[in-house]
């Protein structure tokens, strides 16, 4: 049973009476979340990949230009309301900068409490003490160290694991967090990472893992989206395409991962990229959107979108380098995905 | 890269000549309403003549401050309460503020944070370069200006044209070059790079650091780079200093603290990072930072380290040169 769902979603900004130049934010992308098996799916990319504007088509927070995002099959555009309310339960999310979704002025406790009333999860007000504690281990902090303070007494790690706590209590059946790391100190990171792993183990919670940062991709995640504006570049599971990445762009990227070890040095595609820059080949909208950086770029890639080709069973890639490759059409995005 | 920076790494024992920046028992209070904050607790290092050294910490643990403090750029309620800032036989500290004026930026120069919001968004580019030529020589001509001003936009890879251009009109990595290009304007001896490049991606960033470490290398400039980005470390310095609650708890070449660390807290935080090429269960390092306003007795790291021992809580552990080139502040040593 598919769960969560993305079908060919397309969306457009501006292009109106008002904003005349359109921006493709996300382009026919496909995406699904079985319920049988709990998995990490990474959305990486750049900024301006639409990997955001991915994650709020996905929350319901914004709607598609073309294209649908379904829950157990029920299009998110149609959906009634009692639906929509399980949806919003069962759909959670956890944000980069744990500290925005704080007010200042009230004690933590607030985000917490405030989903407890809202879904109606407590009869009484013992029971939600109870199920707010449960939670607050869950993900790992300990109730009197976090109940009864304000924000700027906890340390950014703390903020974060309250809000997969927060997340936890609505009892989701998946989690997208975007970006939840960023702001956390190396050492804090792993921890956080470690905690939203342990979901999936232990709870059977699917995630998002939306990211800029391949590394932590790599380490959480089954499988793996590479965005280039707006664009799926390279997909599949997470080992082949980090390890072997085939897409020009993929491979710019992970070599310039700086790598916490001396010894291996970052760099290598970089110079073939500059010669790329310097040919300055003006690459018109309707080609492939990495031409005019591409240091492998033909003829056809100026002229026509490349898509998906699937080089091997569970990854795909958009270059016409794989041209010989079966081609794979929006809808079938999905089934590429290891499981 | 690999070879320059091999080289630089077998360079022999401390001389003193080599030094261009000698920093000792710096320290560095805030007043806050709650009690002073030793944000700087007595830290003591030595930059020498073009090497690149990375100052490294989680937040709060003193590195901004620190490199900040050495430009004599901290603003109240920050006050620098002790110790003494050598650049190349000149104490910085206790500097005239019209001297101090004079040696920022020609003598030691500071790419901030956040280039994207430290370039005024109103004035040209190349306005603000002329600036800081203007601020300290006062006899250059325009030509004179605008020519070293092309020569040091196109040595950091921009066009001439971006002296035209305002901030907003660039993109993130061409105002972190701009920013560069301000920071090598008048040939310092030191650079000190505070996150340089945080906001950009990595490509960007890769290309950017790049450029930072040839132009460096041109002018032979030595640079502190300031960051929790330990891949940037491993990939652009020479040598480390791990900070720690205001304080340096190890100092060493950039391979022996990745390879072999010394403090509990880098061998935790090195085991703590993500690499591609195992997939295991990376593990944080449990407990809190510490909380400057109540700092734990003895060693900071105490209550967190799991090799931690009853004098820990007692004592401070000096830094101390446990072998060559390798400085540690631990009782295990």
């Amino acid at each position: 049973m598919k769960l969560l769902e993305a079908e060919n979603v397309t969306k457009v900004f501006g292009g109106g009476l008002l904003n005349q130049r359109r921006t493709v934010a996300v382009e026919e992308v496909s995406l699904s979340i079985t319920e049988e098996k709990p998995t990490i799916t990474a959305l990486a990319g750049e900024s301006g990949s639409g990997k955001t504007t991915l994650a709020r088509l996905l929350l319901g927070m914004t709607q598609p230009s073309a294209g649908a995002i379904r829950y157990r099959g029920q299009d998110l555009a149609a959906m009634p309301s009692t639906e929509r309310r399980a949806f919003r339960r069962q759909v959670q999310a956890i944000f980069q900068d744990p500290f925005e979704v704080y007010n200042p002025f009230y004690r933590v406790d607030q985000v917490l409490t405030i989903p407890v009333r809202k879904f109606k999860l407590a009869a009484s007000r013992a029971e939600a003490d109870r199920l707010i504690e449960e939670s607050l281990a869950m993900a790992g902090l300990r109730p009197e160290d976090t109940l009864g303070r304000y924000p700027h007494q906890l340390s950014g790690g703390q903020r974060q694991r309250i809000m997969v706590a927060r997340a936890l209590l609505l009892n989701p059946k998946v989690i997208l967090a975007d970006e939840p790391v960023s702001m956390v100190d190396a050492s804090l990171r792993a921890t956080i990472l470690e905690s939203l792993m342990k979901l999936k183990r232990e709870l059977g919670i699917s995630l998002v893992y939306i990211t800029h940062d391949l590394t932590t991709a790599y380490q959480i995640s089954e499988n793996i989206y590479i965005l280039y504006r707006g664009a799926v570049a390279e997909m599949g599971s997470v080992d082949q395409v980090i390890k072997d990445p085939q897409h020009p762009y993929t491979r710019l990227l992970i070599s310039s991962i700086p790598l916490p070890d001396p010894d291996i040095h970052w760099g290598g595609e970089d110079e073939l990229e500059r010669k790329a820059q310097a040919r300055n080949l003006s690459s018109g909208s309707q080609g492939c959107k990495f031409a005019n950086r591409c240091p492998f770029v033909m003829t056809e890639c100026h002229a026509k979108q490349p898509p998906l080709y699937r080089t091997n069973d569970d990854r795909a890639v958009a270059c016409y380098l794989y041209k010989e490759h079966p081609v794979v059409r929006g809808g079938e995005m999905a089934n590429v995905l290891a499981t | 890269m690999a070879t320059e920076t091999h080289e630089t790494r077998t360079v022999g024992e401390a001389n003193a000549k080599d030094r261009i920046l000698d920093v000792k028992n710096l320290r560095v209070n805030y007043q806050t309403p709650r009690g002073p904050v030793q944000a700087v607790n007595g830290v003591t290092f030595f930059l020498r003549r073009g090497e690149r050294l990375g100052l490294v910490g989680e937040s709060g643990s003193g590195k901004s401050t620190t490199a900040l403090s050495l430009m004599r750029l901290l603003q109240e309620p920050a006050v620098i309460d002790g110790g003494e800032v050598w650049l190349d036989g000149k104490e910085l500290l206790h500097l005239p503020e019209e001297a101090m004026r004079r040696t920022r930026f020609a003598d030691i120069a500071l790419i901030p944070q956040g280039a994207m919001n430290s370039l005024n968004p109103m004035m040209l580019v190349g306005e603000q370069l002329r600036d800081t030529i203007r601020a300290h020589r006062f006899t250059d001509t325009r030509a004179a200006i605008d020519s070293r001003i092309q020569e040091v936009l196109e040595s950091v890879d921009l066009s001439a044209d971006v002296m035209h251009a305002y901030p907003h009109e660039l993109s993130g990595g061409m105002k972190q070059r701009v920013c560069i290009a301000m920071g090598i304007l008048l040939t310092p001896k030191v650079i000190i790079a505070d996150e340089p490049t945080s906001a950009l991606d990595v490509v960007v960033q890769r290309q950017v650091m790049e450029t930072l470490g040839r132009v460096q290398k041109e002018i032979g400039a030595a640079v502190i780079l300031v960051g929790h980005d330990m891949g940037l470390m491993a990939q652009f310095v020479n040598r480390i200093g791990v900070m720690y609650g205001g304080k340096l708890v190890e100092v060493g070449p950039v391979r022996d603290i990745f390879k072999d660390p010394l403090h509990p807290y880098t061998q935790l935080l090195i085991g703590s990072l993500p690499t591609l090429q195992t997939k295991e269960m990376f593990k944080g390092i449990a407990g809190l930072t510490p909380s400057l306003l109540n700092p734990p007795s003895g060693c900071m790291f105490h209550p967190r380290c799991p090799q931690a021992m009853a004098h820990c809580a007692v004592e401070i552990p000096p830094l101390v040169e446990l072998k060559p080139e390798r400085w540690v502040a631990c009782h295990l040593y």
